[in-house]
C-alpha cells in the first residue's frame, strides 16, 4: 500500500510540474531564429571580439537581424562569409584576409636592458615603470601580453624573446594588436606574404636609436633612396614602407645599415635565424 | 526577530555553507576564477536557494508530513528544485531578458548543487518555522555568495604572484580555500541556536 501511495505522490507532483513547465514553456516562449544554430555552427567560435560584438553568438544575432554584413568575422575570413551568405541567401562584401605582425627584433641581446625588472609578467605594467626596462621606448618588453591574449594560441614567445605570430594559425583577429600597449603589432593583408617591411617601431633620433638597439631604424633615408618603386617613406624618423607598391626587388636590404629590413616571408622566427643576416645583405658584403 | 537575527548570523558566518559545512565545493573552485563571474553566480544561488527552500519547505509540512510520505523527501526535493530552476530561466527569459543574460549560464549550474539540495533537506530538519525556512535560505545563499565573492577577489591577486611552479593551477586554489574555512573557524560556538 505505501508504495503505491509513494507512486501515486510522485507521480502527481511530477505531473503538475510537468504541465506547469509546459504551460510556462508556452506562455513565456521565446520565438528564437531557426537559423541561428546554423549560423552559429559556420562562425568559427574563438569569441575573439574582432566583428565588435561580445561573441560568436551576439554576430550571429547581428547577422540575422541585417545589422552587419556577414564578412565581418575577420578570423573566419572569406570562407566563413560565403558561407554564412550561402546560408542566409544574401550577399557578401569582399574581405581581406589579415594576419598580425610584429615590429621590433630588438631581443636583449642587440637591445639594452638598462635595468632588472623583477615585478609583474605583463608589458603594460613593466612599460610604467621608470619607462620600461628596455633602453629603448619603443621596443618589445617580451613579456607575453600578446600571447595571453590570443585565442587562437598563434602566438608564441620565440628564443629570442620575442613574440612570433604563427602565420598558419593566425586569424588577422587582432586581439594582439590591442594587447600590445607598445604599439608594435599590426594586421597586414595576407596575400602571399608579399613584400618587405622595417621591423622597427621607434621614433627616436638616430643616434638614440642606435645607442639603445643595434637593429633599429635610425632614420637614414638610405632605404628611400635605393627603393625603385618608391614604396619607403619617412613616418617621423621612422622608415615605412607601403606594401601596396613594394614589388620584392629587396633592394633596400642591404642598403640598410642596422639591417632592419626583412622580407615578410623571413621574419627572424628565433635566435638563430636573427643572428644570420637576410641572403641579400649577406651577399653584398661578400661582394664588396 | 532575535531568533532570524540569529538564523542570519549562524548561517552567513558561523555555518558558512562553504566554508564550514562544506557544501557547494564545486562552484566555489569552478566559478571563482574572476570576480564578475563570482558575482553572477552568487545571485543566481540567492535567487535558487530562496525559491528552493520556500516551495520544498511548503511541500514537505502541507504534502508529504501529512501522508507521512517523509522518505520521498530526497526524490521530491530534486523533482521540485530541478522544475523550479527550468520554470524560472523560461519565465526569466521572457520577462528580463537583461537578468537572462546575466544569470542565464548560471541558473542550470546549480539546480542539482548540494548546497542547494542541503538548504531544503536542513530547513525541514531543523523543524524552522515557515519565516524562518526562508530567513534560513537567503543567510545560506548570502554565506555563499560572501565564500564566493572572498575567493574570486584572493584568485584575481593570486594571478599576479609569483607562486612556485609545484603550487600553481588548482594546488593553490585548495590552499588557498583551507586556509579560508580555517579563517571561518575562528566563528565556531559564537552562536547556537
Amino acid at each position: 500500500m505505501q508504495i503505491l501511495y509513494a507512486i501515486i505522490a510522485l507521480g502527481l507532483i511530477g505531473l503538475t510540474f510537468g504541465l506547469l513547465l509546459s504551460m510556462a514553456a508556452k506562455v513565456f516562449a521565446v520565438k528564437v531564429d531557426p537559423r541561428l544554430d546554423k549560423v552559429k555552427d559556420v562562425l568559427p567560435g574563438g569569441n575573439c571580439g574582432a566583428c565588435g560584438y561580445a561573441g560568436c553568438a551576439q554576430f550571429a544575432e547581428a547577422v540575422l537581424r541585417g545589422e552587419v554584413n556577414p564578412s565581418g568575422c575577420i578570423p573566419g575570413g572569406t570562407e566563413t562569409a560565403t558561407a554564412l551568405a550561402a546560408e542566409l541567401g544574401i550577399e557578401v562584401g569582399e574581405t581581406e584576409p589579415l594576419v598580425a605582425t610584429v615590429f621590433c627584433i630588438g631581443d636583449n641581446e642587440r637591445a639594452a636592458d638598462t635595468f632588472i625588472y623583477d615585478g609583474v609578467e605583463d608589458c603594460a605594467v613593466a612599460g610604467r615603470f621608470n619607462g620600461g626596462f628596455k633602453a629603448c621606448g619603443y621596443g618589445c618588453l617580451g613579456l607575453g601580453n600578446c600571447v595571453r591574449v590570443c585565442p587562437f594560441e598563434a602566438i608564441e614567445m620565440g628564443s629570442h624573446g620575442l613574440p612570433v605570430v604563427d602565420q598558419e594559425a593566425c586569424t588577422g583577429c587582432g586581439l594582439c594588436v590591442n594587447a600590445c600597449p607598445r604599439d608594435l603589432i599590426k594586421t597586414l593583408p595576407r596575400r602571399s606574404n608579399q613584400g618587405h617591411l622595417v621591423l622597427c617601431s621607434s621614433h627616436d633620433r638616430g643616434k638614440t636609436v642606435s645607442k639603445a638597439c643595434s637593429v633599429g631604424c635610425i632614420a637614414c633615408r638610405a632605404c628611400v633612396k635605393a627603393c625603385p618603386q618608391e614604396a619607403i617613406d619617412m613616418d617621423d624618423k621612422l622608415a615605412v614602407i607601403d606594401l601596396d607598391k613594394c614589388d620584392d626587388c629587396g633592394k633596400c636590404v642591404p642598403v640598410c645599415p642596422p639591417v632592419t629590413i626583412y622580407p615578410r616571408t623571413a621574419i627572424p622566427r628565433n635566435k638563430a635565424e636573427l643572428e644570420k643576416r637576410p641572403a641579400a645583405a649577406a651577399a653584398s658584403e661578400e661582394g664588396s | 526577530m532575535e531568533r532570524l537575527l540569529s538564523i542570519i548570523f549562524i548561517y552567513i558566518l558561523v555555518e558558512n555553507f562553504v566554508l564550514q559545512r562544506f557544501f557547494g565545493i564545486c562552484p566555489f573552485l569552478g566559478v571563482s576564477r574572476k570576480m564578475e563571474t563570482a558575482v553572477g553566480m552568487s545571485m543566481a544561488v540567492i535567487f535558487v536557494m530562496t525559491m528552493a527552500t520556500l516551495v520544498t519547505w511548503l511541500l514537505y509540512t502541507f504534502v508529504l508530513e501529512p501522508f507521512k510520505m517523509e522518505y520521498l523527501q530526497i526524490v521530491t526535493f530534486i523533482l521540485v528544485i530541478a522544475s523550479l530552476v527550468q520554470l524560472v530561466e523560461t519565465t526569466l527569459r521572457k520577462i528580463s531578458p537583461t537578468l537572462y543574460q546575466g544569470l542565464g549560464i548560471f541558473l542550470p549550474l546549480i539546480t542539482t548543487n548540494c548546497a542547494i539540495m542541503a538548504v531544503a533537506l536542513l530547513a525541514v530538519r531543523e523543524e524552522f518555522t515557515f519565516i524562518e525556512a526562508v530567513v534560513f535560505g537567503i543567510a545560506a545563499s548570502l554565506g555563499f555568495s560572501l565564500a564566493l565573492v572572498i575567493m574570486a577577489g584572493i584568485r584575481e591577486r593570486l594571478e599576479l604572484a609569483d607562486i612556485p611552479d609545484v603550487l600553481q593551477g588548482s594546488a593553490v586554489t585548495l590552499i588557498t580555500a583551507g586556509i579560508l574555512s580555517l579563517a571561518f573557524q575562528g566563528f565556531r560556538g559564537m552562536l547556537t541556536l
